[in-house]
């Protein structure tokens, strides 16, 4: 369960997080909707440990482990998974040494047996078929000339391979079609089950669509207003943040 | 006892004691080379930073240090890089090694062949070098042979040792080979080595050369690399710098042919307080000509990278294509990279490019690295490497890819 409670927190001295709270259940998959600017990119770099972002007040936990203590690696290990906004591109760092490195690291921390490249190989074809992506993008540098699209399903990749408890996409839905938006929800909705939660962090509603929430929540300058059902992001899309700003005030 | 050399006086000296002892004192030329390089080097001694050529690199530690003569053998026990099938010459203290050795030819016993005058005898190292040089490989390609890979391999025994050897390598039409130097050191010595390479190339022929330089953190290896390209001949080099407290690798390379090409490549890796100068001197001397340059150099602790490079254009060099390209990450506040190119371009016909970028490691890279769960030390290896492979991949050879990346792992591996 990831449990943050009156999060504050400083980027480059601006406050842009005032008193966040928020549980999201074991299990459950919840939204976070909101207009540009309320802090939802925050939210998910201070959650997977980025420098930059200065808590000043308030706690995450995610299974009862101080997650804000944690490095970033360590969340990593502990189930924490974000799926990039914008994924950089590592040219000259292969695919497939990257993929490799990060799924024995993550089983280092869960005192399981590394793969050797044999296994790994046969393992990671069988995620890359699912998703539909050729097996020469093993060979290439992380996202090095890959389009918008190859980069999400590359961070789709990433995300089964490594089965995360909890998996926080950051507006993985921007500049998406709709298959590679179909692809990302299916990839999240295939992992549903009870040891598996996400948090999806977007600005429409159309990747709710695909991914049906437990729960929604709206975020305005730096705190959560109001939630809801799945309900709730249909009537953003119908009356716009404004509305619901200004209900919730 | 040993007898120790300090200094250019106590060089000086040596040669004067020795003279009548090296190889080739009954040739006039190779005497007359050597009493050449004694006027030079009496002249500059070792080359301080008010010269030009040695603004950002300071030899005053070697030249304060006491070296062992070579001459004095010791049959100690030495450590050498594993056998990989090549043909191969050995090299201790600068000395052939027959018994270690599958290649005969040497410039110790045909010492006439250091007299081609390809070095500028001028230069300071190359002058000590002419004074004190003992042996070198001599490797001589018959044209339209193909030569496969040899093995140039230097070590020293437990002697803080000054060696000067006097590389000969010979390349006629067509001919190609690839040449894997790898220099080592006794760990724990303060050597100096000091080669000059002289090395011609006939019309067409390819000598892919590899540095591997892995030398003990105390030795200084001051290296000249003088080659001379006829029409269509192709030098295609990449040293990877990993060892040795001062490592100077000084190329002049002369584009004397239509349609010769250079391919400079390098990188290193630096860490405590060393310092790695390259200074790369390309001469287009004919129409038709390209060179092309990539060095990657990573900084940490205090150390210091220097690349200066020279591109000379002559009239007569139309239609010349030169590239050179230089990068470098700083690990640490405290590393330092000089960065000098100059172009010198007296045709009017040619493309020329430079570019210098000096950066730290990307952030944004290293966070999305350790978000996969990748540790953080994981993680800057993973970025390092990736940095210093864009060199490497300009070679085009894969064995030779292979070679630097087997050493650049181990090297990794024992940090």
């Amino acid at each position: 369960m990831l449990r943050i409670e009156n999060l504050h927190v400083d980027v480059e001295g601006k406050r842009i997080l005032h008193g966040l709270s928020m549980t999201v259940p074991s299990g459950e998959v919840h939204a976070i909707m909101g207009p540009n600017g309320s802090g939802k990119s925050t939210l998910s770099y201070v959650l997977a440990g980025r420098g930059g972002y200065d808590v000043i007040e308030g706690t995450a936990t995610f299974d009862g482990q101080d997650l804000l203590a944690m490095e970033p690696e360590e969340r990593a290990a502990a189930g924490v998974f974000l799926a990039f906004q914008s994924p950089v591109e590592l040219p000259g760092v292969g695919n497939a040494t990257f993929l490799r490195t990060a799924l024995n690291a993550i089983r280092r921390g869960r005192g399981e047996s590394e793969y050797d490249a044999m296994q790994f190989l046969k393992i990671v074809r069988g995620k890359m078929a699912a998703l539909g992506m050729k097996d020469e993008m093993l060979k290439r540098g992380v996202n090095e000339g890959f389009s918008g699209g190859e980069k999400k399903r590359n961070e789709m990749l990433q995300m089964a391979l490594l089965a995360p408890k909890i998996a926080i996409l950051d507006e993985t839905d921007s500049g998406l079609d709709i298959d590679a938006l179909k692809l990302v929800a299916d990839t999240v909705t295939a992992m549903r089950g009870p040891a598996f939660s996400a948090l999806v962090i977007t600005h429409y509603q159309r990747l709710l669509d695909h991914i049906v929430p437990d729960r929604v929540h709206v975020l305005s300058a730096g705190r959560i207003i109001t939630s809801g059902g799945p309900d709730l992001a249909l009537k953003l899309e119908a009356e716009g943040y404004a509305g619901v700003v200004k209900a919730a005030a | 006892m040993t007898a120790m050399t300090t200094g250019a006086a106590g060089f000086a000296a040596r040669y004067a004691g020795l003279r009548d002892q090296l190889p080739g004192a009954r040739i006039a030329a190779v005497a007359a080379l050597r009493a050449a390089g004694a006027t030079h080097f009496g002249a500059t001694g070792f080359p301080t930073r008010r010269a030009e050529a040695w603004k950002y690199t300071d030899l005053a530690s070697i030249a304060q240090s006491a070296f062992a003569e070579p001459l004095i053998a010791i049959d100690a026990a030495v450590v050498l890089p594993p056998e990989t099938g090549a043909t191969r010459a050995v090299f201790v203290d600068g000395r052939l090694r027959p018994d270690l050795s599958s290649h005969a030819g040497s410039v110790g016993a045909d010492p006439a062949a250091a007299t081609s005058g390809i070095a500028d005898p001028a230069l300071p190292m190359v002058a000590l070098n002419a004074m004190l040089f003992e042996d070198g490989v001599l490797l001589d390609l018959p044209a339209g042979t193909d030569g496969g890979t040899f093995d140039l391999v230097s070590a020293t025994d437990a002697q803080a040792v000054a060696f000067h050897p006097r590389h000969v390598i010979r390349l006629g039409a067509g001919a190609t080979l690839l040449l894997i130097e790898r220099n080592t050191s006794a760990p724990g010595v303060g050597v100096l080595h000091n080669p000059v390479f002289e090395i011609d190339l006939g019309a067409g022929a390819r000598l892919t050369h590899l540095r591997l330089n892995t030398e003990a953190p105390e030795a200084f290896h001051l290296a000249t690399i003088a080659v001379r390209c006829a029409a269509g001949a192709t030098y295609d080099s990449f040293a990877l710098n990993l060892g040795a407290k001062i490592t100077r690798n000084e190329m002049h390379v002369a584009l004397n042919g239509i349609g010769a090409a250079a391919h400079l490549n390098g990188a290193q890796l630096l860490d405590g307080a060393r310092v790695c100068d390259t200074s790369t001197y390309l001469d287009h001397a004919a129409p038709g000509c390209a060179s092309r340059q990539t060095y990657k150099t990573v900084l940490a602790g205090r150390s210091r990278g220097v690349f200066q490079g020279k591109i000379l254009v002559r009239q007569i060099a139309q239609k010349t294509d030169g590239y050179q390209m230089n990068q470098s990450l700083l690990l640490s506040e405290e590393a330092e990279m000089d960065c000098k190119p100059q172009l010198e371009i007296y045709a009017d016909d040619v493309k020329c490019s430079h570019g210098a970028t000096i950066g730290a490691l990307d952030e944004e890279a290293l966070f999305f690295l350790r978000s996969r769960g990748i540790p953080k030390d994981e993680a800057r290896i993973l970025l390092v490497e990736a940095f210093v492979q864009d060199a490497i991949a300009q070679m085009p050879e894969e064995p030779a890819r292979d070679a630097v990346r087997a050493v650049l792992a181990r090297s990794w591996k024992a940090a």
